[in-house]
């Protein structure tokens, strides 16, 4: 476990993250235009989409069924969890409550790109159709939250159709899901051409990937201020939360035929917390809920959580379940 | 050359709710709007700028009865709950007719 710790908190991944957060400790200057991180986000959504829908095609239905339930299964329970600690054990208001629920309740792409490479880094390769089960976890658990958010505080909603578009409309889910089709349908044959440029498993898949992580470091970096303002039952809810959630997903996963990779990367998509698709829907329909919270918790809080310490934890608990460790 | 006085209403938003405000602006009878992005900070300490994205200017020019009806419907639905600006400003127009 120490040395799976030791492997992760070194990867090139990692450090790029903790040097963006340095970078806005000591106040330079530095920065990733806007354009860059929106193309890098592209790049690695539609690059895994694609694979995904490569390896999705050589899946049959009876290996995808029972991971496709455990994952809808996930994908309601997280954000009633959240809820019921933060309500009840944290006596947050309605708002609050289910605003960062539905963070927990939605998925971390960038965490479920961190803990494919980190799982494929270690020889535990997962199945091929995981990018699909990230798609049916990313928009239950948003809508679960914010359901309850809306019926409990009595706050005037928006039409659930209109919310409905915008989480499926989305920029990953039109990413994720249009690659998962066009990369069942191009073929091998095809897919040998591109796949130097898109492997997920490839060196510029990888190097782009760290860019990216130099921005969410700086992202995290900015919020660190905020830490003291959501108080010690937020800052401990930030790293047991996705614990208990990432135990869950190795645990259901591996029970569901799941490899011990497949199984991590189950149990980091349950642990992590979304910071793209949720803010702006929770936004716009809890407006009460406060941002601060939910972001705080989301970039500062959780996901160096996963990224750095969880995804090995949820590893060594799908090999315990394996019988493997 | 003759100038029509009207109003110019000011709009300054979260950028989460241009699609949302554009759509009441267009039902509250503005005949059109510019949007410009911008950042700033106010009284809830850049609590407009939490989330990704600019914030938004929008601006439109319309008739009086037109800009009431707009400054009713903003401070009824939006001030208490988002960072969130209205004025309205006096303006001349060159060819009236195309904002009423």
């Amino acid at each position: 476990m120490n040395e799976i710790l030791r492997v992760n908190l070194l990867s090139p991944i990692a450090l790029a993250f903790v040097l963006g957060v340095l970078a806005r400790v000591i106040r330079s200057e530095f920065s990733l235009p806007k354009e860059i991180y929106q193309g890098l986000s592209i790049y690695l959504l539609w690059s895994l989409g694609l694979h995904g829908g490569v390896e999705l095609a050589h899946a049959t239905l009876s290996e995808i069924a029972r991971p496709a339930v455990v994952t809808l299964l996930i994908g309601c329970l997280t954000p009633i969890s959240a809820y019921l600690t933060l309500r009840y054990l944290g006596r947050f208001g309605e708002a609050d409550s289910a605003g960062i629920a539905a963070h927990y309740g939605s998925v971390s792409a960038v965490t479920f790109i961190a803990a494919s490479t980190f799982v494929k880094g270690m020889g535990a390769e997962p199945e091929g159709f995981m990018p699909t089960l990230l798609t049916l976890l990313e928009s239950p658990g948003i809508h679960i939250a914010l359901a309850i958010g809306v019926l409990r505080s009595g706050s005037k909603s928006r039409p659930t159709s209109e919310l409905l578009h915008e989480v499926l409309t989305g920029r990953t889910m039109v990413l994720l899901v249009g690659g998962l089709i066009v990369g069942f349908l191009i073929g091998d044959k095809n897919w040998t051409v591109i796949e130097p440029f898109y492997d997920t498993k490839g060196a510029i898949f990888r190097g782009a990937l760290c860019i990216f992580m130099l921005e969410m470091g700086l992202l995290a970096g900015s919020r660190l201020g905020d830490l003291k303002k959501v108080g010690p039952f937020l800052l401990a809810f930030g790293m047991i939360m996705p614990l208990i959630h990432g135990a869950l997903g190795a645990w259901l996963g591996s029970v569901a035929g799941l490899s011990v990779g497949g199984a991590t990367m189950l149990a980091a998509m349950a642990a992590s917390a979304s910071y793209i698709a949720a803010p702006p829907a929770v936004r716009m329909t809890l407006p009460d809920a406060n941002p601060t919270y939910y972001l705080t918790l989301s970039l500062a809080i959780t996901f160096p959580f996963n990224v750095l310490v969880g995804i090995p934890i949820y590893f060594t608990i799908a090999q315990m379940a394996h019988g493997v460790a | 050359m003759n100038s029509t006085p009207l109003k110019m209403v000011v709009i300054v938003a979260e950028p989460v709710l241009e699609t949302r405000l554009v759509a009441e602006l267009r039902e509250l009878g503005a005949k059109g709007f510019s949007i410009l992005e911008g950042r700033g900070e106010g009284s809830r300490h850049a609590h407009a700028t939490d989330l990704p994205g600019s914030n938004v200017r929008i601006e439109t020019i319309v008739g009086e009865d037109v800009a009431d009806r707009i400054m009713a419907h903003m401070s009824e639905h939006y001030f208490a709950h988002y960072s969130f600006i209205a004025y309205v400003i006096d303006v001349a127009v060159a060819r009236g007719e195309k904002y009423i």
